[in-house]
């Protein structure tokens, strides 16, 4: 490992040990990231645990931490996660188990009485129950919390804030209000294969106003460029900039010829102007082209 | 005399008052949340039959801010900052195992400089935490005098938290891949000057005073004894292990960055009460001095930070000069970077004892879960055992030698 992060004792043959110990108590086993983790049975834990603790060559002594995780996906979605700390063979070792809104896990506050508090921190988090455990009360959450906050499907702003009211000179509780929208910003790049659909995007799939004009597909684009070179080719005169004539300097405009009409611009007095042969019936009777008269721009 | 009897005689109370006369209950008292002894807003609900505590009931949360969950929202360098926010008296030691753990999951080598100068600047905040809680110890048992002095030293600790990284107490100095900016000479010549002449002189006066003091011992030995056994039952970590006698460190036993170059004592104590506790700190400042010496002599020079782009982002003259490292500086700053996906835990020694973060990641740029494991839950929990059969106004000092801080416990 190159990073330097704590070093303790190599991993080498406790997952072999803890096997032979556990039996089929022991569910799989994972030793990444230079860290061993146990998923272990959730009905036989505190016999586990006991063996965890006083079997020689594992001998975890001491419970550091307990961590729950939601993983909401799962049959099983929660999953709480022990800690556990060898003093005298300097290791650690986390201990998984899983569980759902309803089964119970058994505490274990009869080998580590630290667990009481970190049970009610994972119950007041998660709602994992944990049977055995005698003071299973909220812990960090107020006095009268509803919910359980750590889970993915509650919001991060919660459901209800607190202000100091002036008129019932107590604190009173009311539904959150946020003055700016919650943003949660995605960061996958749309070259990656995004899933969703960008801003912007839902208007392609949108129907058309009434009267718009067919946008041209590109196969019919090409049939018409391809009868329209059958059947004028324009001269060949190729372009070359020997003279100044040629390329316009000097002038005011570029062009000798006088700037053709805007179709757009209204004029007075309006004179009744022949339909203009834009874009309307284009993909059925191609116009061939002259460079001369363009007639709209 | 039995009231039955009383009656029998024709005697009444009022007029011959005995003991057992009038039923004492036992009464329940809060401790807090508003107590200045109660280092922060902790609400202890007590039962006492007398003056003697007979039941403990700690009420914890009042400063709940649900960092973790934040953190669940927030990429990798944004959710550093809050960890500055957990135990505001040592902010970077909370750091160090945050960056420690992202370090683990990405497997990046971080340069030797900057691991000098984090294990540097985390002893430093390790004296200016025990300058804190010492003082404040030695204010909750009676004496005024040792606090103010310590508070000079706290201030200068504070001020040189300034000079390196801008901030005094939220510094967010130490990054993922190494340390945020490099220290001028100057300010190491001048840290190096203040552990040979101020700190030792205040210190060691400030100390001199309490810790023969007649008083202060009365107060303080065998108040809240802790065994070897119980100390491991309840978790104990750092100086509350130490105290009772377990030689266990986590920067001798297990060590990150350079620990394992350093060359440091563990002290212990020989009774596991409050004064043990006391005089294990008062001796892991001494040695914390010697570890920032060792650094000082040792530091080499070079990058101060990993040289990986993908994590680390480019100083801003680079930034200036090479449009790779523009675009580098803008993906960290608003993607961040990916860590691959696996859970670890990482505990390292923060002054309070062990601070550990467990952290489960996706594959993506934002923790999937970063659970803190705060030094201040085991020992609290253990406050009902420890002061049970003691005086009330034990409690202060038994609080007082946990070293608690409540930004750590409530999170």
């Amino acid at each position: 490992m190159r990073a330097p992060a704590p070093a303790y004792t190599a991993n080498d043959g406790v997952v072999d040990r803890a096997g032979e110990r556990l039996g089929a108590n022991l569910l799989s086993s994972l030793d990444a990231v230079g860290e061993v983790a146990l998923t272990v049975d959730r009905e036989t834990l505190v016999e586990t645990m006991v063996a965890l603790r006083d079997t020689p060559g594992l001998e975890y002594q001491q419970l550091m931490e307990i961590a729950g995780v939601d993983y909401p996906e799962r049959p099983d979605r929660f999953e709480v996660v022990y800690c556990l700390l060898s003093l005298t063979r300097n290791h650690r070792i986390r201990v998984h188990v899983q569980t759902d809104e309803e089964k119970p896990v058994p505490s274990v506050t009869g080998i580590w009485p630290v667990a009481g508090w970190l049970e009610r921190e994972v119950y007041d988090m998660y709602g994992v129950l944990f049977s055995g455990n005698a003071d299973l009360r909220r812990i960090l959450t107020d006095y009268g919390f509803r919910g359980h906050p750590q889970r993915k499907d509650f919001p991060l702003t919660g459901y209800v804030e607190l202000r100091y009211s002036e008129e019932a000179k107590r604190v009173v509780y009311e539904p959150v209000q946020l003055a700016q929208d919650f943003r949660s910003f995605d960061f996958m790049s749309p070259w990656e294969g995004a899933e969703y659909i960008l801003p912007g995007d839902e208007k392609a799939k949108l129907p058309e106003a009434k009267g718009a004009p067919t946008p041209l597909k590109a196969d019919e684009i090409q049939k018409a460029d391809a009868a329209k070179t059958a059947v004028a080719a324009p001269p060949a005169t190729p372009k070359v900039t020997e003279s100044t004539a040629q390329t316009g300097a000097g002038k005011a405009t570029p062009d000798a010829d006088p700037k053709p009409a805007d179709p757009d611009v209204v004029k007075k007095p309006r004179a009744p102007r022949a339909k203009p042969a834009a874009s309307g019936d284009a993909p059925t009777a191609p116009k061939p082209r002259t460079r001369k008269k363009p007639d709209s721009n | 005399m039995a009231d039955h009897l009383e009656a029998i005689e024709g005697r009444t109370d009022a007029a011959d008052p005995e003991v057992g006369d009038v039923a004492i209950q036992n009464y329940t008292i809060n401790f807090g949340p508003q107590h200045p002894a109660a280092h922060g807003v902790l609400r202890l609900v007590m039962e006492l039959d007398g003056e003697i505590v007979e039941r403990v009931d700690p009420h914890i949360g009042l400063l709940h801010r649900g960092t973790e969950k934040l953190i669940e929202h927030k990429t990798y360098i944004q959710a550093l900052p809050y960890f500055d926010r957990l135990d505001y008296c040592s902010p970077l030691c909370m750091e160090h195992s945050f960056v420690l753990a992202i370090e683990k999951l990405l497997d990046l080598e971080v340069p030797i400089r900057a691991q000098y100068l984090r294990v540097f600047f985390a002893e430093l905040t390790r004296i200016s935490n025990h300058m804190l809680n010492l003082g404040s110890h030695v204010m909750d048992v009676g004496a005024m005098t040792p606090n103010l002095w310590l508070f000079e030293i706290r201030e200068d600790c504070l001020n040189f938290f300034e000079r390196v990284s801008g901030a005094r107490m939220h510094s967010a100095y130490f990054r993922p891949g190494g340390v945020h900016q490099d220290t001028p000479l100057k300010l190491l010549t001048d840290i190096a000057d203040w552990l040979d002449n101020r700190l030792p002189r205040i210190f060691e006066d400030a100390i001199s005073l309490v810790a023969d003091n007649r008083i202060f011992k009365q107060r303080n030995v065998d108040i809240a004894t802790v065994s070897r056994d119980d100390a491991i039952k309840w978790g104990f970590s750092g100086p509350m292990i130490r105290g009772s006698g377990i030689p266990w460190d986590l920067r001798k036993s297990q060590p990150y960055d350079v620990y394992a170059k350093m060359d440091f004592d563990v002290p212990v104590g020989t009774r596991g009460d409050c004064y043990d506790r006391f005089m294990v700190r008062v001796e892991e400042v001494r040695q914390s001095v010697r570890i920032m010496k060792q650094c000082l002599n040792e530091m080499p020079e070079g990058p101060i930070a990993s040289l990986d782009r993908k994590v680390v982002p480019p100083k801003r003259a680079e930034m200036k000069r090479s449009m790779e490292a523009l675009i580098h500086h803008f993906k960290l700053y608003t993607e961040g970077f990916h860590v691959p996906a696996g859970d670890v835990y990482v505990a390292t020694e923060s002054p309070k004892g062990e601070f550990g973060v467990y952290l489960v990641a996706d594959g993506s740029n934002k923790p999937y879960r970063c659970k803190i494991r705060p030094t201040a839950f085991s020992h609290l929990q253990a406050m009902d055992f420890m002061a049970k059969g003691h005086m009330l106004a034990d409690t202060t000092a038994i609080l007082g030698a946990m070293d608690i801080v409540f930004g750590e416990c409530d999170r």
